[in-house]
């Protein structure tokens, strides 16, 4: 069973996944590449959990979020590298081509989004929250490839990063949004903004969130994920801007991310 | 930083837990809703505070911090507390058998 229909397996197994290509994001943002045999399918938004098992048979668990849309040909995760992480250091160090490690998923059917609940589609990131939300964009850019479908479903995104160097996907962000005029995605970048910026500058707020938002009588759909206080923050402000809460899922990362 | 206030950065969501929680249940359950026994306030697991360690998981309502799962993994169990709900009411997820 595969595509975005398919169901969330009742069993979740361990599955071992073979690196296929690696792709580096940013300085500390890679991108993996997957082959992993019996892969159920998912939908945008969903994760899954690595394990890795040391030679002494010491093993360490991680979440990460799926980054490809569920029709792509293989499945794919982007991983920050933590300074004090113990999976994140080897999965965006030594780990290489051809390596194998195992994982279980998709998981979480509550943070995920699928054509057919509708939109419009506002999605608020910071940093390596983009991950599961650019899943999101490229399912929703995949399943809607006629332009009346895509102007039905618009979609914007506004996406904190601290420096200009730190925005993942910053290309296929913007080719995304120089081939779909319903698509719309705002950069704030709150620390080293390049010399010339002229956007945002400072980390999200309320009044910038009214300003990307649709009006809450519209009904988007929201889904914000980075770290677990600007995740905490933007959620309270939507909902004092008046968005009804039922509609705004979140998932934190934490203090700075996942491990 | 206060103790408090270390303690909210950590926060997740229950959606996060959901890679535990499938090795309890044999469905979904971040999309279940749980009664809190503590304020009756009825939540999507998957939209509990989470707090996450190597040993498990404790998953509080976001409305009175009652504690209404705890999950554990040990060598020899899995262990779930789930006297903080009163009750969980899980969906059939779409396409699934029910």
């Amino acid at each position: 069973m595969t595509g975005p229909t398919a169901a969330p397996s009742a069993r979740i197994e361990w599955r071992s996944a073979t690196v296929r290509k690696v792709i580096e994001e940013t300085s500390s943002v890679r991108t993996l590449v997957l082959d992993v045999p019996g892969w159920p399918g998912h939908r945008a938004g969903q994760h899954v959990d690595v394990r890795l098992t040391a030679g002494d048979g010491y093993q360490a668990q991680r979440s990460y979020s799926i980054t490809s849309a569920p029709l792509a040909p293989h499945v794919a995760l982007t991983i920050e590298r933590l300074d004090d992480g113990e999976v994140s250091s080897y999965l965006c160090g030594e780990l290489a081509k051809g390596d194998v490690f195992e994982l279980r998923g998709p998981i979480g059917g509550y943070f995920q989004w699928d054509v057919s609940d509708g939109g419009p589609l506002l999605l608020v990131a910071g940093g390596s929250g983009i991950v599961p939300l650019m899943a999101m964009l490229r399912h929703r850019s995949m399943s809607l490839p006629d332009t009346a479908a895509r102007h039905a479903l618009p979609a914007r995104l506004l996406y904190s990063s601290r420096r200009w160097s730190d925005i993942i996907f910053r290309v296929e962000l913007d080719q995304l949004v120089g081939a779909d005029d319903t698509a719309q995605v705002t950069h704030t970048v709150t620390r080293e903004p390049p010399p010339d910026w002229t956007g945002f500058r400072r980390r999200i707020d309320r009044e910038m969130l009214s300003q990307i938002a649709w009006p809450p009588d519209e009904k988007p759909r929201v889904f914000i994920c980075g770290p677990t206080p600007l995740v905490e923050s933007a959620a309270t402000e939507l909902a004092a801007l008046g968005h009804d809460p039922s509609l705004i899922k979140t998932e934190r990362f934490g203090p700075t991310g996942t491990g | 930083m206060s103790e408090t206030m270390g303690t909210e950065a950590w926060r997740l969501d229950g959606n996060a837990a959901a890679g535990l929680l499938s090795e309890m249940f044999a469905r979904d359950v971040t999309i279940a809703q749980a009664t809190c026994a503590g304020c009756g306030a009825t939540k999507t697991i998957g939209t509990l505070f989470l707090y996450a360690h190597e040993m498990g998981a404790v998953l509080r309502c976001p409305g009175c911090d009652n504690v209404v799962l705890r999950l554990s993994r040990t060598h020899t169990h899995l262990w779930l507390d789930a006297s903080g709900a009163r009750s969980i009411a899980i969906p059939f997820a779409p396409g699934q058998p029910t």
